[in-house]
């Protein structure tokens, strides 16, 4: 077995999971919180890849567009939530699927308006484009270490805020009795307007990020969305704690997956069957996971315990 | 008969009549659009017995329907190109056994997972299932991958020849109209009352002694294979199969259907489909940006109609209730 690679490989899961983490997180947010369904989570971290992406050739510098493209993000999903999602919060869960739904062909066609059909792809500062060599024969590229630190930096903000600041206080007592909150005087709307903006700051933060791995596209947001859902499902829906580890779990999964299930699979069959049979497993492992992981617990690793 | 039974009757008359004589006068393009219609009206008809009666929100209901078109496209392509003798056939009597058996198997064994969690896991796992199912033959490169596969020659079945549109359009309404009848005797059966016991109060069925996970997963089965029957007819259809057929913004559509015409409504699915496709089809020619429109479109439904066009319809009616 070739341990470098190996490294290399779990390297790229950790990022993918910390990536997915940014998505999971705000959709995790935005349930645990408001009891909402939003589909279109997907569609915010489209859009925030493409403000990023036009404002790094306006402005000449990736770090910078991406600083100011993070509040225009939260501006967009402050608005998504004054004029659709405030109205479907009272609403049941298939009317909040069906809404967003609308939602996402909204969003998916403006970027197309706006931004035209092709992708774009984004240009890295020099000193973020270049790899960094851990050990002998382990080479990572600089930015992917740049997103790890990251994701792991918004982990930590996210536990501080939630279980350190008045704002935090006040979102776990809004998760466990919206009413009582309200009667206590707190402006609830602003409250949950917050929230809603909070997270799709992170969903456009995790947009950003891939941006220049990728490119910022139009579909991007329709694939990663499922495997949020995966994310939190597995995690336990409204977990913070389980959307992290559920997002590193899966993340190396499929990572990993992608990468050596081909050579598994020659173990114990033919080089051509393993060819042919690798890839379909591998697509299908983080959907068998969370089958199996259901099977034995039907309501996720981390249940929270308010709902 | 109460207005809702009329409204049926004469949609279907509509249906029966209106597309053949287009067709006869030379309007070849609107046959076409009424088969699509038809055929996945029967795919939401289908998810209207287990979303509509039973109240289980399925996110992933298009992948029986590319399920059932592949039990078309993959025999048949082995028929033309050899390999795999024991699945290579023509013959669309095992193309539709394998659609419903395959699609059966799918839904018994994701159904059983999915039932154990409820509500908003419940969508989420289904959805999760159905992309599995998208990501499965999107990987398979035998099969065109991507690329999806021309089907090149129809299923052969006794007496029908599915090459001519007008027996096609025949075979799929039909299909429609025993669909329709199926789910109208299944729902106001023992089972049916169950079943809609089960949408109303899970918790009140089983302490009536119920075994209500068994009843959610026959329902799941039974719509899971009639789906899949849809698919066999739409795989026919268009000739032409791809992963895309089952991607979950595709089984969003199916469940807009639904919604649009009115869950829990023996036509309700059919006006939705017929809605949905005809909009598709005026809002595509005016410019390709039509998406825009239509997700304001379904964002108002939701948000101002209750019950889609047959809560409408029952509105102005009054009479029935």
């Amino acid at each position: 077995m070739d341990y470098t690679l190996l490294f290399v490989q779990v390297i790229n899961g950790v990022q993918l999971g910390l990536l997915l983490f940014l998505v999971a997180s705000g959709l995790t947010l935005v349930f645990g919180i408001l009891d909402f369904v939003n589909l279109a989570h997907g569609s915010i971290y489209m859009i925030g890849a493409f403000i990023c992406a036009s404002l790094t050739f306006y402005l000449g510098n990736f770090l910078l567009a991406l600083l100011v493209a993070l509040p225009l993000t939260g501006l967009v999903g402050y608005a998504i939530e004054r004029f659709v999602a405030r109205k479907l919060y009272e609403k049941d869960h298939l009317d909040h699927v069906l809404g967003t739904f609308g939602l996402i062909l909204v969003l998916d066609t403006s970027a197309h308006l706006i931004w035209g059909p092709e992708g774009i792809s984004v240009p890295l500062p020099l000193w973020l484009d270049g790899q960094v060599e851990i050990f002998e024969g382990a080479v990572i590229p600089t930015f992917r270490l740049l997103i790890i630190a990251t994701g792991l930096g918004v982990a930590a903000g996210l536990v501080w805020l939630v279980n350190y600041t008045r704002l935090g206080m006040l979102i776990r007592a809004g998760a466990s009795n919206r009413t009582m909150v309200s009667a206590l005087g707190i402006d609830i709307k602003t409250l949950f307007a917050l929230v809603f903006a909070l997270g799709s700051m992170m969903a456009g933060l995790a947009g950003m990020l891939i941006s220049p791995i990728t490119e910022a596209s139009i579909g991007m947001g329709g694939e990663i969305i499922i495997t949020a859902f995966v994310v939190i499902i597995v995690g336990g829906i409204g977990s913070m704690k389980g959307a992290f580890i559920a997002a590193i779990i899966i993340g190396l999964i499929d990572t990993l997956g992608r990468a050596f299930l081909d050579s598994l699979f020659e173990l114990v069959m033919s080089e051509n069957a393993a060819e042919t049979a690798a890839p379909a497993v591998s697509a299908m492992m983080i959907y068998i996971l969370m089958a199996i992981i259901l099977a034995l617990r039907p309501q996720g690793l981390f249940p929270p315990k308010v709902r | 008969m109460n207005t809702i039974g009329k409204i049926t009757i004469a949609g279907m008359l509509i249906l029966a009549i209106v597309p053949p004589v287009l067709l006869l006068s030379g309007q070849a393009f609107y046959m076409d659009l009424a088969t699509r219609l038809v055929i996945l009206g029967i795919g939401a008809v289908s998810l209207n017995l287990i979303l509509g009666f039973g109240g289980m929100v399925s996110f992933g209901h298009a992948a029986f329907i590319g399920l059932g078109a592949y039990a078309v496209g993959i025999p048949a392509y082995h028929a033309t190109y050899g390999e795999f003798e024991m699945v290579a056939s023509y013959n669309g009597l095992l193309h539709i056994a394998l659609a419903v058996g395959f699609s059966a198997l799918f839904a018994l064994i994701t159904g059983a997972i999915s039932l154990r969690t409820k509500g908003v896991y419940f969508i989420m796992i289904t959805m999760a299932f159905g992309q599995m199912a998208y990501y499965f033959f999107l990987s398979l490169d035998i099969y065109g991958g991507d690329d999806g596969l021309t089907i090149d020659v129809r299923s052969e079945l006794p007496l029908i020849n599915l090459d001519s549109p007008m027996q096609l359009y025949g075979l799929s309404y039909v299909s429609l109209a025993v669909a329709m009848y199926l789910v109208h005797r299944m729902v106001n059966s023992r089972f049916g009352m169950v079943l809609q016991g089960t949408k109303g109060n899970v918790e009140r069925m089983a302490t009536l002694g119920y075994n209500t996970y068994y009843y959610q997963l026959l329902a799941y089965v039974i719509s899971g294979a009639m789906c899949g029957y849809a698919g066999f007819l739409l795989g026919n259809f268009t000739t032409f199969i791809s992963p895309d057929m089952m991607h979950w913004t595709r089984s969003g559509e199916l469940m807009f259907m639904v919604i649009l015409g009115g869950a829990s409504t023996a036509l309700g699915p059919i006006l939705g489909s017929s809605l949905f496709i005809l909009l598709e089809e005026i809002l595509s020619s005016f410019t390709i940006y039509w998406h825009l429109p239509f997700g304001l479109l379904l964002i108002l439904v939701v948000l101002f109609i209750r019950g889609g066009i047959m809560g409408l319809f029952k509105n102005m009616g009054g009479s029935s209730k």
